[in-house]
């Protein structure tokens, strides 16, 4: 198997440019790729789509800034397509504001509407949403004769995601609930980079244990 | 004269009485996590968490917590002996796929035909709706979980919901601290009085169309 490039958290900030769609893994921080984001933070690329299960925990007053939250607070955002942002109001702030555009989507039509751009799919159709704000501007379809809206797939740029293990050709496990929106993201995006705890030798990882295949990973870093 | 002294523990209590052995359940965050304390011992529920479980076991003892396990509000939880870990996809293909028997939500406003706003005040407080909406569509049965009064007095079952819809006509039933209620059709029927409210007590303090059941009966904590 052909061994991956192993980088660091900063040249892992550096793939990412200006206006790109940015796929991050977690759930309020549990599974993102912490290391990155603080390099992404501190290089302060801007104009970024997210996409993100939510906006993590600002809350500076109880020194707690998780996950994205401090690239919320960068402004490096121009766009966050997201199902959560109740944890931190700096992003409930901008959404309101006008500052930055905010795309609520319901958190399974997420996951499915990523895994979707992943598989080749234009998108999915879900009885989620229908009847709410999020129906406005969608299409409504009959199936089989139940009513669904169509939800397009959600591809992205560059996909920052986390890892427990990886091994050198980019075959990753994850673990127990760190593991969340991370293998989906794995397979929409251009360029995938992965933040793995430990990076072992190629053949150390059980093939039957693979959460997500090598050919989808592109960069790796060692958290 | 009866005097409304909210109870979120009654409404635990007896939403924790709706279940049976090998239900499927999901709590949401916040008054319905409380249920969890209350289901009876010789009842055995399988608690989902969306964010990527089933299985989810009691809080870890302090100085045991795991950062990779956590519940969807990022609260440390334990995994109990035969539980399993799962992607967001195929935690949500679960929760719309009809695999999940009942669900529990928090609530800003239910209405008489079903349909719940919990997840946005526009242009005060909007967290974002998370699972919530695919968790009223696809579980079989939806509880909604809600102080019977709001602090300013009015009561949270309406007759229509004036904020944005979770969903639309996806609430079965509403447990309150004054009342057990069903929706039928367009309406609320009261299944159980919680004492010492009365059914004319509630039909009373609540903003909407409330049938009695014939056979309402009280219940008792």
């Amino acid at each position: 198997m052909i061994e991956k490039p192993v980088i660091n958290a900063a040249e892992a900030a550096k793939m990412v440019n200006e206006g790109d769609v940015v796929h991050v893994g977690g759930f309020l921080a549990c599974g993102s790729p912490l290391g990155i984001l603080a390099a992404l933070a501190a290089r302060g690329t801007k104009n970024l789509t997210l996409v993100c299960n939510d906006t993590a925990v600002l809350d500076e007053k109880n020194g707690r800034v998780t996950g994205v939250a401090p690239l919320v607070k960068n402004r490096q955002f121009r766009k966050m397509i997201i199902s959560h942002i109740g944890t931190n109001p700096e992003s409930q702030r901008q959404m309101n504001a006008g500052e930055t555009e905010v795309v609520l989507v319901p958190q399974g039509t997420l996951a499915e509407r990523v895994r979707a751009a992943g598989c080749g799919l234009g998108g999915i159709l879900t009885a989620t949403g229908l009847g709410t704000e999020v129906q406005e501007g969608k299409q409504v379809v009959q199936v089989q004769g139940r009513t669904f809206l169509v939800e397009e797939a959600l591809p992205g740029d560059v996909a920052l995601i986390k890892a427990r293990k990886a091994d050198k050709a980019g075959n990753l496990v994850y673990s127990k609930t760190a593991r969340n929106f991370n293998p989906l993201m794995a397979m929409a995006c251009k360029t995938v980079i992965v933040e793995a705890e430990e990076i072992v030798n190629i053949g150390e990882i059980d093939p039957d244990q693979v959460h997500t295949p090598s050919i989808l990973v592109d960069y790796l870093v060692k958290a | 004269m009866i005097e409304y002294v909210e109870s979120k523990e009654n409404i635990a209590r007896r939403i924790a009485r709706i279940f049976k052995t090998g239900d499927v359940v999901n709590l949401g965050i916040g008054l319905p996590t409380l249920v969890a304390n209350y289901v009876p011992p010789e009842v055995t529920v399988i608690l989902q968490s969306e964010n990527g479980l089933i299985g989810l076991g009691p809080a870890p003892e302090k100085g045991r917590e795991d950062k990779d396990l956590t519940n969807a509000g990022a609260m440390p939880v334990t995994l109990l002996t035969g539980g399993a870990y799962f992607d967001s996809a195929m935690s949500f293909g679960i929760i719309r796929g009809g695999h999940v028997d009942c669900t529990v939500l928090g609530v800003l406003e239910v209405d008489q035909e079903g349909n719940l706003a919990n997840y946005k005040i526009p242009g005060k407080m909007v967290p974002g709706m998370g699972g919530a909406m695919d968790l009223v569509a696809g579980s079989r049965v939806v509880v909604a979980a809600t102080t019977h009064l709001e602090k300013t007095g009015g009561s949270k079952l309406k007759r229509r919901c004036s904020l944005p819809l979770t969903a639309e006509h996806g609430v079965d039933i509403v447990v309150t601290d004054v009342g057990y209620f069903e929706v039928k059709g367009s309406h609320f029927v009261l299944r159980e009085y919680f004492e010492p409210y009365t059914p004319e007590w509630i039909v009373e303090h609540t903003d909407a169309d409330v049938q009695v059941s014939p056979d309402c009966k009280p219940w008792r904590a």
